[in-house]
């Protein structure tokens, strides 16, 4: 059990490649942390290099207290479960798990007690005498975990250990990770590029984009409070709709004044944020699930707007209807029973507590 | 080999450090422990084969004086070798028939190993392996040893093929005695243990050739040549030219054949440059001649070799 | 080809049921007779020494025969050659050469092949295509100076040459997909092994030889065929009977005389070659593999 730091780490390929541009990151004992962002934003060479696997270019990655970054992946105490699985094609499933102890020489019984516990808390005691081949991708997943827990490590790696899995499969083994992590209690790091995954696992997130860190925090403060427009729109399925907007001030009050001449009314808390920002050509953020129809609205602040859809789809327990207007794709989340139909003009509703104004010049959230 | 392997092992004792086992020196090591285990292979390389090639061609400047294995009885002659080999009838015939044998007996064993392997592409898949299995024993027995069995099959009195002809009442073929047959008996032996060669190499590349492509091409309207000349051939070019430069490479330089079968007669006239250097080299002990015979091989191997290197390149990336 | 040209002249839209069906059988007839007739031919050589091998030497000796067939199968050829010393000590001598240079040749590959594999490092490309330029060396272009060599180390007229020298036939062959199949086992396996505490030869003797393990038997067995059958090196370096191995033994010492002793020769021609025949049908897929994986590989 140890915490994880990161001061000022840098990874530059030859030529000048930088796929880590001096990120910190500081990971408290026992805590589960999710590094998300797309293909390339250098979320899996920090874990690579975490686990001993990359060499550090430059910066410190500390494990426990100690700086590791001239210690090979052996001695630095970390487990890793690797999106193929990396399974000993050869060995048994037990062999599988018990090999990392072999090597450390640990008395036989040791390894036997260890191995057994782990296939129980993973419940595959019953394929421990089978060979990987035999497993199926969920089985094959629980080994690779398994392998990782009887090393009993300071820190547990994951790199995208889900996406080899079927939809279905995925959603079951992310509840499976989470619940071995709250029974071995492991500092965890954990790398994915799907942030349905990330916000439903981690303790905090680590929203990645092109080799920097985007912003740090809880699940929810990341999803009510983005810290900038990468953030805004990465984190959320459908993704967060952009329109260009001004804001503008009329007796005291403030506006957001979209494109189309639309003027929505600023609430109260948000005015003395804002204020400065005032006759600004900014970006105006409102979620999907907050842009809506009367039917599923009785909140305060309410602005309407008038829109037309282009396409409508039903998906059982919502409807999502997508619009194009000023040059912007906006979604929004209607209630099943609204009836909407392509070409006929609907009125929504924008939640406007939960709206964002996004500064376009440096795309920070206001 | 224990030297690296202490090397390695010796690590955690060393880890414990922190600082001062760096991965760079994780990473030096690498190539310590690389080089080590590469060693052997480099032993191999240069002292068995560059030392040599080196050596064959100091050797090839070399003039013997007495029959004797020392080197000081042998006097510098720059390229005197070269230049008596390029008066001498024999070596010219020897260069000719080498080239004669090595591209029709290639030619033959392409043709027919692809043959094969189409026909074997064709029947059921069940019955391939047992067909697969039956038609590649020419290959598997040392061909010194089935030589010798051709030797017997083309022997003068007691040829078993002439009877196989006499049934058909077609004439004996004096197969070993007369020149030209005697080429032809050596090219039959060589096609006969090559063949199959080729056979497995084109079953292959053809069995690597996606059946979608086929339908595909039946649908554009593609008829059974058209889909051998417009998708079987150019998706197994590759593979078919460098088997084709490969077996060119080994036929060239054959020895065993033509050294169990006519030991180079009659007269001479059926030496290659392998059987030609080892009379001149070994039999006749003028080693510096020898070897300047076997170096004329070179180039063309070279060329060869070239060639083959490239397409096993280009093979490589495109499955990449 | 020729059975499918008849596709290209379309009668008419009735036609085409029928003509399809017939089509294919005619394919089916044109695959099985050129197998069939490239059996016989392929085939018929190692019979007819089998044949030769079984029959007496007056039978062997009548004209009148048919030769192809045995009227009265006899085993004293066998007899005579197993009973015959300097075969023995053929026989062992080729044991010898070929156990050695197998177990060296698999040494020497396995370990270089992990390391051009896993374990980049300068020059370590270079190595590589020297590697495959070694094996497209013909034996035939070398053995000259290589008999200087030999010679030079007192190991003409020994075994010990030949085991010397053979591993220039096998090595760099074997090397050569054993690079190929080494390369194919995923890369986060060693790292994974990385991370489990294991070494480079942990790695390599645990993990990668193991997973391997076909890539192994295929070059092992090329080893094995390649040195049993070796004829140039031994045919140059080895004159005294007694240090021969079985392909010049059979070639050189039972073909002797003017008449020749075509029974016994045909006997020792197919005992000598039996151990590779052997392989080869217990290893079919394996020795297959191997054959191909030099084009394909690596």
């Amino acid at each position: 059990m140890a915490q994880v730091s990161l001061r000022k780490i840098v990874k530059a390929y030859e030529g000048d490649v930088q796929a880590v541009k001096g990120i910190n990151l500081e990971i408290d004992d026992h805590e589960f942390v999710v590094l998300v962002g797309p293909s390339g934003c250098g979320k899996s060479t920090t874990l690579r290099m975490i686990a001993g696997l990359e060499e550090i270019t430059d910066g410190e990655i500390a494990i426990g207290g100690a700086v590791v970054n001239d210690i090979p992946p052996r001695d630095r105490d970390i487990a890793m479960v690797f999106q193929n699985y990396a399974l000993y094609p050869h060995m048994s499933v037990y062999d599988n798990m018990a090999f990392g102890l072999t090597l450390r020489k640990f008395p036989k019984a040791e390894i036997d007690k260890r191995v057994k516990e782990a296939a129980r808390i993973l419940d595959i005691t019953p394929l421990l005498e089978r060979k990987p081949k035999a497993l199926s991708g969920g089985q094959r997943q629980r080994v690779a975990m398994g392998r990782a827990i009887v090393r009993d490590p300071k820190v547990f790696l994951f790199d995208e250990p889900l996406s080899n899995l079927d939809a279905k499969l995925r959603v079951q083994m992310r509840t499976e990770i989470k619940k071995v992590h709250q029974t071995v209690r492991t500092t965890t790091v954990y790398v994915t590029h799907d942030q349905v995954e990330a916000m439903t696992l981690a303790d905090r997130v680590v929203v990645m984009n092109q080799g920097i860190i985007e912003q740090v925090g809880p699940p929810q403060e990341l999803y009510h409070h983005p810290a900038t427009k990468f953030v805004a729109g990465f984190i959320g399925s459908p993704a967060m709709n952009f329109m260009p907007a001004r804001l503008e001030e009329a007796s005291g009050a403030l506006n957001v004044t979209l494109a189309n001449g639309t003027s929505l009314p600023v609430p109260d808390s948000r005015s003395a944020r804002y204020r400065p920002h005032v006759g600004k050509a900014l970006l105006f953020g409102i979620r999907p699930e907050h842009l809506t129809d009367e039917k599923t609205m009785d909140k305060d602040n309410l602005a309407p707007l008038s829109l037309t859809p282009e396409v409508i789809e039903p998906m059982g327990m919502e409807t999502l209807a997508h619009f194009r207007q000023d040059g912007a794709e906006i979604t929004a989340r209607l209630d099943p029973a609204t009836p909407a139909e392509v070409g006929v003009p609907l009125r929504l509703l924008a939640h406007m507590d939960q709206m964002h104004l996004i500064d376009p010049t440096n795309d920070k959230v206001l | 080999m224990a030297a690296d392997g202490s090397m390695a092992v010796s690590a955690p004792a060393t880890a414990g450090n922190g600082r001062a086992n760096s991965l760079q020196r994780f990473a030096r090591r690498r190539s310590t422990i690389a080089f080590f285990m590469t060693l052997p292979l480099l032993v191999v390389i240069v002292g068995l084969v560059a030392y040599p090639a080196g050596y064959g061609i100091y050797l090839s400047t070399l003039n013997r004086r007495m029959t004797s294995f020392m080197e000081g009885d042998w006097l510098p002659t720059g390229l005197g070798n070269f230049e008596i080999l390029f008066g001498s009838d024999t070596f010219w015939m020897v260069v000719w028939q080498s080239c004669i044998f090595a591209i029709s007996a290639v030619l033959l064993k392409a043709l027919i190993g692809f043959w094969l392997a189409h026909m074997l592409h064709h029947i059921p898949t069940k019955g391939q392996r047992k067909w697969r299995g039956m038609l590649l024993i020419p290959w598997v027995i040392p061909p010194a040893l089935s030589t010798l069995g051709w030797w017997w099959m083309f022997d003068p009195s007691y040829s078993a093929i002439n009877w196989v002809l006499n049934v058909f009442a077609v004439p004996a073929v004096p197969w070993l005695g007369e020149p030209w047959w005697a080429r032809a008996s050596v090219i039959i032996v060589n096609v006969w243990y090559g063949a199959p060669f080729f056979m497995i190499m084109y079953l292959a590349a053809l069995k690597s050739v996606p059946d979608q492509l086929y339908e595909a091409a039946a649908i554009d309207g593609a008829t059974g040549w058209q889909k051998l000349r417009y998708v079987t051939l150019p998706m197994m070019a590759n593979i078919i030219s460098i088997t084709v430069l490969f077996s060119l490479i080994v036929t060239f330089a054959n020895y065993d054949i033509v050294r169990v079968l006519t030991n180079g007669g009659p007269r001479d006239l059926t030496h290659v440059f392998a059987s030609y250097a080892f009379q001149v080299g070994i039999l006749s002990s003028n080693i510096p001649r020898g070897a300047a015979v076997s170096l004329f091989m070179f180039p063309i191997l070279a060329v060869c070799a070239f060639f083959v290197l490239r397409g096993v390149t280009r093979r490589n990336k495109e499955q990449m | 080809m020729s059975a499918t040209a008849a596709g290209r002249d379309i009668p008419g839209i009735y036609h085409k049921a029928g003509s399809l069906r017939s089509e294919r059988r005619w394919a089916m007839w044109t695959a099985y007779v050129s197998l069939i007739i490239a059996a016989i031919i392929f085939l018929a050589p190692p019979f007819y020494m089998l044949v030769t091998s079984f029959k007496t030497n007056a039978e062997i000796a009548d004209y009148s025969l048919n030769p192809w067939l045995i009227r009265s199968p006899t085993f004293e050829h066998y007899a005579a050659i197993l009973s015959n010393p300097i075969f023995i000590r053929f026989f062992i001598n080729s044991c010898i050469v070929t156990a050695c240079v197998v177990v060296l040749t698999m040494v020497i590959s396995v370990l270089a092949a992990f390391a051009l594999a896993r374990m980049r490092f300068w020059g370590s490309q270079v190595l590589a295509t020297g590697v495959f330029l070694t094996y497209l060396v013909p034996d035939t272009l070398l053995f000259i100076p290589l008999y200087q060599i030999v010679g030079g180390l007192g190991l003409l007229n020994s075994v010990w040459g030949l085991v010397l020298v053979y591993p220039t036939l096998t090595v760099p062959f074997c090397t050569w997909i054993m690079i190929g199949y080494f390369a194919s086992i995923p890369k986060e396996l060693d790292e994974a092994a990385l991370i489990d505490g294991a070494n480079w030869m942990q790695m390599l003797l645990k993990i990668f030889v193991p997973v391997a393990m076909p890539g192994i038997i295929a070059a092992t067995i090329f080893a094995f065929t390649v040195s049993w059958a070796a004829f140039v090196y031994p045919t140059a370096f080895v004159t005294t009977a007694e240090q021969m191995p079985l392909t010049i033994g059979v070639v050189s010492q039972l073909v002797r005389g003017d008449t020749f002793a075509w029974g016994q020769i045909m006997a020792g021609a197919l005992m000598a070659a039996l151990p590779p025949v052997i392989i080869y049908a217990f290893l079919m897929d394996y020795y297959i593999a191997g054959l191909t994986a030099g084009a394909t590989k690596g």
